[in-house]
């Protein structure tokens, strides 16, 4: 498949905001259960959901330039009961919302208790929309990643490995912006943040790596036999059909070399894996200002090229009948 | 239940693109705007179509055999492109089976293509929105033809008459026996589409040539065998006749 860069920008950018708020979210659950010192005033909760929101609208922006006719987008959340680009139109929003209102809950100092647990913990309203915002992060996670997995005859992607490496990739680079994050306003959550980015990166890298070895080991189902129906071991295309391009030339194909692409898949496990583990490692230890910072940026940059990857090595039934000119 | 379809005879197309280029002609005069046809006399001309005939080589030289394998939307019965629309804009008509696109609703996001394994689906690139085989829907309907020209612009136009058309789900239809009689098939069965339109295969047409029929063995007096069969070395009548 083509990877158009609006849809890589797009799924970056929501990942990294939904493990943003999870991990907001992770801390202060950690908090109430007195695991962790409650971060000093409500800037951490309340700014930290700012930046999440960010990377979510940042995405939602970017997902508007994949489309032909964006004027006509809100028709997208009509048919959700079979789409999961539907699902996820209507996901993303509402987990705006609730990030929005978590963030503003906790500026506001908006806290009515709900209700009390046995041991005397006290759930209130930003606990109830952490909740929900959970709850709507992995469904987010869930409907970008189905979108593609749900495809059957797209075999890289038709995987439960793609639901587990979009969570797994959003809440890694979330995490690691997090731990970046707080080194800057809430340095005594640096470590715990790091420690998780470090375990959930460490997670991703090996479920990347599963479904790296998965789809060597594809073999297509798809053959020319199959697609024009002739039982002939040795079918050869001589004609396509036109000599210019058209959209079945374009959109399925990445039109880059095989070394091309293999380099990409070093590069990915290079900077969005092993650099950002050591970077966290380093962080984790001692934090010289910067270092988490630029383990996210250099993790950022690592799942765009992953995400490049991902739609790059996806090969689609359709190119067998594209395969030559004349 | 209707389902409309294609039977497309590989045994007869001959390669011609006629049904390619009347396709175009049509669905670019019809009423849902021009199929973009962009830099038609350039370098690298583009541009929507509607369908392709491609052409393959089977076997090896010298026992090849040249295939003309024309290509639309096959109209699946169980289409993988309808459920995954976002706004409902790519639709199957209970009516009659075919698949369209409601390019008013279409938001061009492309999905549905990736969802396609036959690639039959393409975006236009003036209009933004996908477009598709429609059965020349416009057209088949149209009361104010005769009856016999109400069939896609394709059927119409083939020199051949390499492309059926007619409701599968009929069984006395001129495509649902011309599918029974000739092992019509469809493509990429793996992936549990069902498309509706079907393929005939390429046949061949052998003959078989008996050792009965060189001795003439069905001949009652046996005259043949009777017949002096002089040896070569022997003077022919030529040689001891003056005539």
């Amino acid at each position: 498949m083509r990877p158009d860069f609006s849809v890589l920008l797009l799924t970056t950018l929501i990942g990294a905001g939904q493990g943003l708020f999870l991990a907001l979210f992770t801390v202060q659950l950690y908090a109430i259960a007195g695991l962790l010192p409650p971060p000093p005033g409500h800037a951490f909760y309340a700014h930290g959901s700012l930046v999440a929101l960010l990377f979510l609208v940042g995405g939602l922006i970017a997902s508007f330039f994949h489309l032909g006719r964006p004027e006509r987008a809100w028709r997208s959340a009509a048919m959700w009961r079979t789409s999961w680009l539907s699902r996820e139109v209507i996901v993303l929003p509402a987990l705006m919302a609730v990030v929005f209102l978590f963030g503003v809950a906790h500026l506001a100092g908006w806290k009515p208790v709900l209700a009390t647990l046995p041991s005397g913990i006290a759930i209130d309203a930003t606990v109830a929309l952490g909740v929900v915002g959970t709850v709507l992060a992995f469904a987010l996670f869930l409907c970008t990643a189905m979108i593609y997995a749900c495809l059957p005859f797209l075999r890289e992607w038709a995987s439960p490995l793609t639901v587990v490496n979009y969570t797994l990739l959003g809440g890694a680079s979330g995490f690691t912006l997090a731990a970046a994050f707080a080194s800057g306003v809430a340095p005594e959550l640096t470590r715990f943040l790091a420690g998780w980015a470090f375990v959930i990166t460490l997670l991703g890298a090996l479920s990347r790596i599963a479904s790296l070895i998965r789809n060597s080991r594809l073999k297509p189902k798809s053959t020319l036999q199959t697609a024009i129906g002739i039982k002939h071991p040795r079918i050869v295309q001589k004609a396509m059909g036109f000599m210019g391009g058209s959209y079945n030339t374009r959109e399925f194909f990445h039109g880059r070399s095989g070394a091309v692409l293999r380099s990409v898949k070093w590069v990915f496990l290079l900077t969005a894996f092993a650099v950002p583990l050591a970077l966290l490692a380093w962080g984790w230890s001692a934090a010289p200002a910067g270092v988490l910072a630029a383990a996210f940026v250099v993790q950022y940059a690592g799942l765009l090229a992953e995400r490049w990857f991902f739609f790059a090595q996806a090969n689609h039934p359709q190119n067998l009948y594209y395969q030559a000119v004349a | 239940m209707t389902q409309l379809a294609l039977v497309i005879d590989l045994n007869v197309c001959v390669g011609c693109h006629a049904c390619v280029t009347s396709c175009k002609e049509w669905n670019t005069s019809g009423s849902a705007g021009p199929l973009a046809d962009l830099e038609p006399y350039g370098k690298d001309p583009t541009g929507a179509f509607f369908n392709r005939v491609q052409t393959f080589e089977v076997g090896e030289y010298p026992n090849t055999q040249t295939v003309h394998f024309p290509k639309s939307c096959l109209h699946c019965e169980d289409p993988p492109c309808v459920p995954v629309c976002p706004t409902g804009a790519s639709y199957k008509r209970e009516a009659d089976g075919i698949v369209l696109v409601d390019y008013d609703k279409c938001i061009g996001c492309k999905y549905c293509s990736w969802a396609c394994p036959y690639g039959a689906r393409e975006v236009d690139p003036k209009r933004k929105v996908m477009t598709k085989c429609t059965l020349c829907v416009d057209r088949i309907y149209d009361q104010t033809r005769p009856e016999s020209e109400r069939k896609p612009a394709c059927v119409m136009a083939c020199p051949t008459s390499a492309r059926l058309f007619g409701d599968i789900h009929d069984p006395e239809s001129v495509v649902s026996q011309a599918i029974r009689d000739n092992a019509g098939y469809a493509l990429m069965p793996e992936w549990g589409t069902h498309p509706a339109n079907h393929y005939l295969p390429r046949r061949k047409t052998p003959m078989h040539i008996h050792e009965d029929e060189l001795a003439r063995a069905d001949n009652p007096l046996k005259v043949d065998g009777l017949l002096p069969k002089p040896a070569k070395s022997e003077p022919t009548l030529d040689d001891v006749m003056s005539w």
